[in-house]
């Protein structure tokens, strides 16, 4: 079956997500994996959204954070201060998903500046909700197409903590996996990124290849079942069927 | 007290050069037909804070209203970059100062409880704080521990747009309710656009939904669609092809020069915009009705 990048990464990311959690949605594909689990294995997930919508049913797909869509239907809707103050740090929240341009050796993940912040190469569009997200979250996500430019040994600017020495004194459980086009990265001993699993037809090399350090390997690296039919029916006819995000190689 | 004006008068007499001006709302009910009267009336020097700039700073920075920005997340909703923000972010031309959302709508909090300061858990994203020497630390008298601190944010003027107020000035908000109530309780003037101006009976019909009060108002503004292609729950919908289209037409300062000139110089007031954006995209954002259940708050 044909499937594309995004398709995979989607997929491969709604299966982390276990019944009955409460998962802060972020907008793209972390919204598409959310709806996708909630219509396959996790019925019973809480999407929150940080505008402030909590048990939200998007009856459409959200092109931004704060849709209309979001609001009508959903079981509370509240101010921005509470959703950061009462939901996350108050430690609500079982997952969140972090994206940005850099993720690193300890998933530390930089959305702010490529090159010296006074300075900047490129300039990002910066935290949004994403240092409190990378705090607080009892479990973070990450959706990355995996290329060398994008796993860099170190980032330019930590947006968000990852699983190092930067998360003692945090109350959140930090990074779980990352997933990529070519496999998915966890945590091993004291927060390094390890490859613990290939999507079916990569290699180890392939993920070597594509990272920006000496990238180690589980014992037993397992791979990953191939997306079911139901599991692409329903993102191609139902959640994206304009295909706004899957299209293409993410 | 009526404080009914038009929005033109209301932004000559409450927004001045050199302003901190926090115009409130987050995806939904941005104040774009405020934005474009600032615009019109050459404003400058201001001090733009929004957590999310959106194109709406993105609009006013290119038309030259400001001098410097505050911020939490510099993008296009959903789409990318705000590439003229980001164009003069790299460049070194405009001047801003950054934090995280949480860490912004904290800032207002604090302004509105009439602090100088508010804390919150730490992060562990020490760079911004290195970048931001806005950002201290303090430990906290009952338990030890290390707490973050941000200063309060007290703009000189908030502009709000809402559904519904009275000429008074209390204001019903329904939908994503974003940081308008901290906004409006941290500044100096307030400045509402509403959809349509009520009775003060359908306010007091409902009080719970009065999420700012007269009593922090400045002016009431009647500006139908002013929040276009923002949007209005339950009025119309949000503009996602402009918000989409907006990444072609920022992709040099001359087509958001050419952008300005028809959309915002080139028309007189809010009533010309809508009519100008014409019949096919007014019956696209056109959105089906769905009422809640009345509640009954009993007679007494």
């Amino acid at each position: 079956m044909n499937y594309s990048p995004s398709e995979l990464m989607t997929i491969n990311a709604a299966r982390l997500l276990r019944d009955g959690d409460v998962v802060f949605v972020g907008v793209g594909l972390p919204n598409l994996a959310c709806n996708l689990a909630r219509r396959t294995h996790a019925p019973n997930l809480t999407l929150v959204y940080e505008a402030g919508v909590i048990g939200a049913q998007p009856a459409r797909l959200p092109l931004s954070i704060g849709d209309p869509t979001l609001v009508s239907g959903a079981a509370a809707v509240c101010s921005m201060y509470e959703i950061f103050a009462f939901y996350l740090q108050r430690g609500l929240i079982d997952v969140g998903f972090l994206g940005g341009a850099q993720i690193d050796r300890f998933a530390n993940v930089n959305a702010t500046v490529i090159g010296p912040y006074s300075k900047p190469k490129v300039r990002l569009p910066g935290s949004g909700g994403s240092a409190e997200i990378a705090a607080w979250a009892k479990r973070t996500y990450f959706i990355t197409p995996h290329q060398k430019r994008r796993f860099p040994e170190k980032c330019d600017f930590v947006t968000g903590a990852g699983g190092g020495v930067l998360r003692a004194a945090l109350r959140g459980g930090g990074p779980h996996a990352v997933v990529t086009d070519i496999g998915i990265l966890e945590p091993g001993a004291g927060g390094e990124l390890i490859l613990t699993a290939l999507h079916p037809g990569r290699t180890v090399e392939d993920a070597l290849a594509n990272t920006g350090w000496a990238l180690k390997v589980s014992e037993q690296v397992r791979t990953t079942e191939p997306p079911a039919a139901n599991e692409l029916w329903f993102l191609r006819e139902e959640l994206d069927p304009q295909g706004i995000y899957l299209k293409g190689a993410a | 007290m009526t404080k009914l004006t038009p929005l033109s008068e209301a932004i000559a007499q409450h927004v001045h050069d050199g302003d901190l001006v926090y115009a409130a709302g987050f995806t939904h009910l941005i104040p774009f037909a405020a934005a474009h009267e600032i615009i019109r009336q050459g404003k400058r020097d201001l001090i733009l804070a929004r957590a999310t700039p959106d194109i709406l700073y993105e609009q006013m920075v290119a038309a030259g209203c400001a001098r410097k920005l505050i911020f939490s997340y510099s993008g296009n909703p959903g789409v990318g970059s705000l590439r003229i923000l980001r164009a003069e972010m790299e460049a070194g031309r405009l001047e801003y100062e950054e934090y995280s959302h949480f860490a912004m709508i904290t800032r207002l909090t604090a302004g509105a409880a009439n602090l100088s300061f508010l804390p919150m858990r730490p992060t562990g994203s020490f760079d911004l704080a290195r970048a931001n020497p806005q950002y201290r630390t303090l430990t906290c008298p009952y338990t030890g521990e290390t707490l973050v601190t941000v200063p309060a944010l007290n703009p000189d003027v908030a502009i709000i747009h809402a559904q519904r107020a009275d000429a008074d000035g209390n204001t019903h908000i329904w939908g994503i309710l974003g940081e308008q109530k901290e906004a409006a309780f941290a500044s100096r003037r307030v400045i509402i656009t509403a959809e349509e101006i009520v009775d003060e009976a359908v306010i007091r019909s409902d009080p719970n939904r009065t999420l700012i009060p007269a009593m922090v108002v400045t002016a009431v503004c009647h500006v139908p669609y002013a929040a276009h292609p923002s949007y209005t729950q339950g009025y119309y919908d949000r503009d996602n092809a402009l918000y989409l289209d907006w990444d072609k037409i920022s992709s040099s300062p001359d087509t958001v020069k050419a952008w300005l000139a028809e959309w915002v110089y080139g028309v007189k007031d809010r009533n010309d915009y809508w009519a100008k954006l014409g019949v096919e995209t007014r019956a696209r954002l056109a959105v089906r009705p769905r009422w809640s259940e009345p509640v009954n708050y009993g007679e007494f």
